[in-house]
């Protein structure tokens, strides 16, 4: 049921992300959902990706650090509040989001959101008592 | 303006030479004795005490190199036993080994006499009052030049380094005539002032004394306009005594007068180890005459200078150096503190486990030299979580702090994006212009 995201060490320097996205093109590679964190001097790129294998090899064939990560797909339901019935039963038992970010879902209604947290077992168990959705990593490669 | 001594300051050149040659005698004869590198370094060169009968004999002497006092760390450079050492100092080395000097209380005695000759030079009398703002400790700067002012009869502050806005506080309210301290730390302190709203030049100070790191002509003019004195330039190191082995006199400020009576100065190819003709630039080197505990024989400095042999108006005889121009190795001078990029090395291997490509950058911001270590990430190290890659960069950052005693930012960088020339990286970017 986890997806898996890859994350990308980029220098904040001009055009540099730029270049980590003609790479993916060029390797025919589909970013779903992205997120840019980033300090004075660097960023972390994190990516949902359609092929991480592929996409994996050719940034780091260009000298590029890759890390993968486990994150959860939440589907999360489009009317007001609807992020909220995620999130409130999450922080009653004290689960922290890392990070959070939307993913482009073409094909469904409902918004899907990616989620990385503190302690992603409990965060998995509580999803599953409240009936949440969550997106497994295949599903995902082929939506 | 007075020179604090008289008789040694503008003795003859041959005066001065017999001196020298009787005191490099009594040097050679007593660590021949006392010191097993040197016996063992003379044997092996086939050279006997007795063998120096002129000055021109000291060429036959093999050369002192910071290698080898580390090699003999801690104590067995010293001549003297320890009971007779009354002050232990240090520098910093690339193992991170520090250097370490001792002085006997005639040393002491001899250096308080240079710095007092030194601050004379620059204009000091027994009625200025010196703020001292060279840091105390391991470090010569602050405790040599403490002595000198008090040999000299002045009012000393100890007001050390930091503490920068109490700093200008004590220059408003006490009044202080003469300013010691390094070049940048200076420059610093008439910026935070400014800030403060006080003009340096509204301040009482005749001149300045800096040293402890190098510093340009176009530096002494701002220094000059900015803080409203004649900044003069000291020149010395822990290894040969600590500031005091020569200074710029306040009549000419063309060149540091080497104190001749008490070290021999001079100038060699580094490669060929050759003396150069005066005038030409080269590897200072150093030996000292009256030194007790920790006597040095033709100590290479790795300073690169020129000697000027032409007599001063000032009329002291000694010959002068000019301001020194760099360094023979990749040794960095950050705001007064030696750096050896090996030692960031050792500091990122031992919190990293790894040996990671790093660069040091060295600029100078607002007159103050800073420095910046980029480190190349790699898979070991990378992880999606920034709170965590900037812990990693806090905590290389307070290791090089507590190793070295500078403040470094740490920038992680991409992989391979450190240049590396030959398959070796370039360890340092010097930006500073000096």
């Amino acid at each position: 049921m986890m997806a898996e995201q890859i994350s990308i060490f980029i220098e904040n320097k001009e055009g540099r992300l730029a270049e980590v996205t003609a790479i993916l093109r060029d390797a025919q590679v589909n970013i779903r959902a992205l997120s840019l964190a980033d300090t004075t001097d660097f960023g972390v790129l994190r990516l949902i990706v359609n092929d991480n294998d592929k996409a994996t090899a050719a940034l780091k064939n260009q000298g590029f650090t890759v890390g993968k990560t486990q994150v959860l797909a939440v589907e999360v339901s489009d009317e007001p509040g609807g992020l909220n019935r995620v999130l409130d039963p999450l922080s009653e038992q004290n689960v922290n989001v890392e990070y959070m970010y939307a993913f482009a879902n073409p094909q469904c209604k409902n918004a899907i959101m990616i989620f990385r947290f503190d302690d992603l077992e409990k965060a998995k168990e509580i999803l599953a008592e409240n009936s949440i959705k969550v997106i497994d990593g295949q599903e995902i490669c082929n939506l | 303006m007075p020179i604090y001594d008289i008789d040694f300051e503008t003795m003859p050149r041959e005066g001065l030479e017999a001196i020298q040659l009787r005191r490099l005698q009594t040097t050679i004869e007593r660590i021949y004795a006392t010191v097993p590198f040197y016996k063992e370094t003379y044997k092996k060169a086939g050279i006997n005490p007795a063998d120096i009968k002129s000055l021109d004999d000291l060429r036959r002497l093999p050369f002192t190199t910071k290698q080898d006092l580390r090699d003999n760390y801690p104590y067995d450079m010293f001549a003297v036993p320890m009971e007779q050492v009354v002050r232990i100092h240090a520098s910093s080395g690339t193992t991170g080994k520090p250097t370490v000097v001792g002085y006997t209380k005639r040393d002491i005695s001899t250096w308080a006499d240079l710095m007092a000759r030194s601050m004379s030079a620059a204009g000091a009398t027994n009625g200025d009052i010196i703020h001292n703002a060279w840091g105390y400790g391991l470090f010569t700067g602050g405790l040599g030049a403490h002595y000198g002012a008090e040999r000299l009869g002045a009012s000393v502050i100890p007001v050390s380094g930091g503490n920068t806005k109490r700093q200008i506080t004590i220059m408003q309210d006490f009044k202080p005539t003469i300013l010691c301290g390094t070049p940048s730390y200076i420059l610093h302190l008439a910026e935070v002032a400014d800030e403060m709203g006080v003009d340096f030049r509204d301040l009482h100070f005749k001149s300045g004394i800096f040293g402890a790191e190098p510093w340009t002509e176009e530096m002494r003019q701002e220094l000059e306009e900015k803080l409203n004195l004649k900044a003069i330039d000291i020149y010395g190191l822990s290894e040969v005594i600590g500031p005091g082995v020569s200074v710029e006199c306040y009549e000419e400020q063309a060149g540091l007068h080497v104190f001749e009576d008490h070290f021999i100065v001079e100038v060699v190819d580094p490669d060929t180890l050759e003396p150069v003709p005066h005038g030409e630039s080269g590897e200072l080197v150093f030996t000292s005459l009256t030194k007790e505990a920790f006597p040095v024989i033709r100590y290479r400095t790795k300073d690169i200078t020129s000697l000027n042999p032409v007599p001063c108006t000032c009329g002291r005889t000694h010959i002068r150096m000019n301001k020194p121009t760099g360094r023979t190795d990749d040794m960095l001078i950050i705001r007064g503190v030696n750096v050896f990029p090996s030692q960031i090395e050792s500091v990122l291997m031992e919190t990293r486990q790894i040996t990671p490509h790093y660069q040091l950058e060295v600029d100078r911001v607002d007159n103050l030299d800073t420095l910046t270590v980029k480190v190349e990430i790699d898979d070991t190290m990378f992880s999606d979580d920034i709170k965590g890659l900037q812990a990693m960069e806090t905590k290389i950052s307070h290791d090089i702090k507590e190793h070295l005693g500078v403040s470094a930012k740490v920038a992680l960088v991409e992989p391979k994006t450190i240049a590396r020339s030959q398959g070796k990286a370039v360890r340092v970017v010097d930006n500073r212009k000096l």
